[in-house]
């Protein structure tokens, strides 16, 4: 009875393990790969067999990647666009946030699915009437009109996420500060501020990553200004094979390094704004 | 300096009116207690006068100035909250000084003051601690020393002890009490531990449904509740209530109760001569019952069903009639269940009821 017991929860172990194993292994494999090809000599490239080791180690094709024109350019403009992004989104949305999470108004479950539904609808049939928009606002092929896209399409996801982050501060916290000298102002950024910088920062660099990554819009809204995805889709497709793999580690690189930092706080951000 | 003022105050969630027209006055000094069960509208009505909740009519005052549209920073009132709302990014020493420094006070006064309040409830080891390093108890106190640091006019106090374990409930009780001779400062303290209202309050008003019912030194809210529903809150256990009939003989009125005869105070005799015929309910607490060897005056039949020795005294459940009554006799006194006893009930200490409105009858008529 206790040996088939403790059988059974050996068997069970090896699942969930297994299971794990598999799961990294289908995100950490085509890392790995591109990593390895990315520096590797051109020739190591198209190998047959593949060697699964660095025993061709270049960093050849990354640095002619890298030095190659409007590669630098664009970086830059992801940066800015990226920034901007985080700031407006930042901005913007918190409050909203806050509203979300502090008051029970009129229609704010509507405006709740409102934002999934946004989330919803596809960007690809906006693509002209946007590009005709932002051509006469004279915003086309700006980093502001991108940002100003990213900020657009961040704002869902920025809201509900510091709705969640808010929540988590006790209201009576805020109104304890009020009695003791506070006004709202006040008491949002001595009490409710402190207890949510980790979360917000969280936030922050998730929006960082979702501009940093995102291509479409990008790449409509702009011709010569190019953020990094949209320069590397539009410059590397019909770049030899060793190359685009340059381009993709170059563009992964953020997006893992960020959100390896921020690995403990994304739990915190999908957990529940139920009230 | 500062007494309070309810005036008509009214404030209504959705369908629930959760202050329906309340007038309270509170003097200057006084310890106040609101007392009354869950959701009868003690929290809502402390809000209002702290202005975290806007009224929908009426008035407040503190002192003599209207408060009704000021912010809560702007009524130089201290509260200590049910949750104690400790914030927990500040130590010990900031969370006491957090409203001093809202006030920029110089930096020395601060250190006095906050030193002062921290020993006054013995958290002068606590300073550097944050609030995740403190016991529940801790806590509360720095909730406490929080308020009093303010020197406000006006302490507020939302059930403080109710997260607390029984023991340093009793302890902080008495804390409390001494806290409040020493400061002075005009305190309303809402609670629904009716031992805590006794002992803590220089009066008490019983609410319900929002609305206050009776508002009077704890002695007499225990001695003489207003209706059926304050006798049943206050005291353990609770005042019991014999239903019965009024007969008037000879000008003289009785309440029938079974086939006993129970004789009001000479003070009642006038206000129920008027009232021949009529349902009534005998309330009486379960110390003013005694055991009674014979049949005598004011004596009624009744048989032990359950004695529970409980130290100090016996708590008797006796079946009166169809009624249930608790009765609670000297710890020595022989007694055994399914004994036919007689009762005896205390004339002066009878609060007589009208039976259909549950409210008391009063001796001036
Ligand atoms: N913010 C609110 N929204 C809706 N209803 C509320 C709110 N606050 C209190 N109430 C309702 O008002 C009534 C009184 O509540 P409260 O003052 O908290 O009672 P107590 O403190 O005596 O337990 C309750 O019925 C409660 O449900
Ligand atoms: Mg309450």
């Amino acid at each position: 009875m206790k040996s088939s017991l403790s059988r059974r929860h050996i068997f069970n172990q090896i699942f969930l393990y297994s299971a794990a194993i598999l799961l990294a292994l289908w995100t950490l494999a085509p890392l790995y790969l591109i990593a390895l090809a990315a520096f590797s000599t051109k020739e190591a490239v198209f190998q047959w067999p593949k060697l699964f080791l660095p025993t061709a180690f270049s960093t050849e094709t990354m640095a002619f990647f890298v030095s190659s024109t409007g590669v630098l350019d664009s970086v830059w403009n992801s940066v800015v666009v990226a920034l901007v992004t985080v700031a407006a989104s930042l901005i913007l949305g918190a409050p909203g946030g806050y509203a979300l999470a502090r008051f029970r108004f009129r229609g704010r479950d509507a405006i709740q699915l409102g934002f999934l539904v946004s989330k919803m609808f596809p960007t690809a049939i906006l693509s002209v009437p946007l590009a005709v928009a932002f051509l006469q606002m004279d915003l086309y092929d700006t980093i502001w009109g991108v940002a100003l896209m990213h900020t657009a399409m961040a704002l869902p996801f920025v809201i509900i996420v510091t709705a969640g982050i808010f929540v988590g501060v006790p209201r009576d916290l805020e109104e304890a500060a009020q009695t003791l000298g506070c006004n709202r102002l006040q008491a949002f950024l001595r009490v409710v501020a402190p207890l949510t910088i980790p979360g917000l920062a969280a936030a922050a660099i998730f929006t960082f990553v979702l501009s940093w990554n995102e291509v479409f819009a990008a790449t409509i809204l702009t011709l010569r200004n190019r953020t990094l995805p949209a320069q590397v889709l539009s410059g590397l497709s019909g770049s030899p094979l060793y190359y685009r793999y340059a381009g993709g580690f170059f563009m992964i690189l953020p997006a893992v390094v960020f959100i390896f930092a921020i690995r403990k706080y994304l739990l915190n951000m999908w957990g529940n704004i139920v009230r | 300096m500062a007494g309070i003022q309810f005036q008509s105050i009214r404030k209504i969630f959705g369908k629930t009116i959760a202050a329906n027209d309340v007038s309270l006055e509170i003097k200057n000094g006084e310890f106040m207690v609101l007392l009354g069960p869950s959701g009868c509208g003690k929290t809502t009505l402390l809000r209002c006068l702290a202005g975290l909740e806007r009224v929908d009519g009426g008035r407040v005052f503190i002192g003599d100035r209207d408060v009704t549209d000021l912010a809560p920073r702007d009524r130089k009132i201290a509260m200590v909250f049910q949750s104690y709302a400790v914030f927990p990014h500040l130590t010990v020493f900031d969370n006491i000084a957090f409203g001093l420094q809202m006030q920029n006070r110089p930096r020395d006064e601060i250190k006095r003051r906050v030193e002062e309040s921290a020993r006054m409830l013995e958290l002068s080891d606590y300073l550097k601690r944050y609030p995740a390093q403190l016991s529940g108890g801790q806590r509360q106190r720095v909730a406490v020393a929080r308020a009093i640091v303010m020197q406000a006019a006006v302490l507020l106090m939302d059930e403080p002890l109710s997260n607390l374990d029984a023991l340093l409930r009793l302890q902080m009780r008495a804390e409390l009490k001494r806290l409040h001779s020493d400061i002075k400062a005009t305190t309303i303290y809402v609670t629904h531990d009716q031992v805590e209202a006794l002992s803590l309050g220089d009066r008490i008003a019983v609410m319900q449904n929002g609305r206050i019912v009776q508002c009077d030194a704890p002695m007499n809210i225990y001695d003489y509740p207003a209706n059926k529903f304050v006798g049943g809150f206050i005291g353990t256990p609770p005042m019991n209530f014999l239903p019965g009939v009024v007969r008037v003989n000879d000008g003289k009125p009785v309440a029938v109760v079974g086939e006993s005869q129970i004789a009001p105070s000479a003070a009642l005799a006038s206000a129920l001569s008027a009232k021949n015929g009529q349902p009534i309910l005998l309330g009486i607490r379960p110390e003013n019952l005694a055991l009674a060897p014979s049949q005598q005056a004011n004596t009624i039949r009744a048989r032990v069903r359950v004695v529970e020795p409980l130290g100090s005294h016996k708590l008797l459940t006796m079946q009166v009639g169809s009624e249930i009554s608790k009765v609670s006799v000297a710890p020595d006194q022989r007694v055994a269940p399914d004994e036919d006893v007689w009762l005896h009930f205390d004339p002066e200490k009878i609060r007589w009821m009208d039976a259909a409105s549950g409210e008391a009858i009063s001796s001036i008529v």
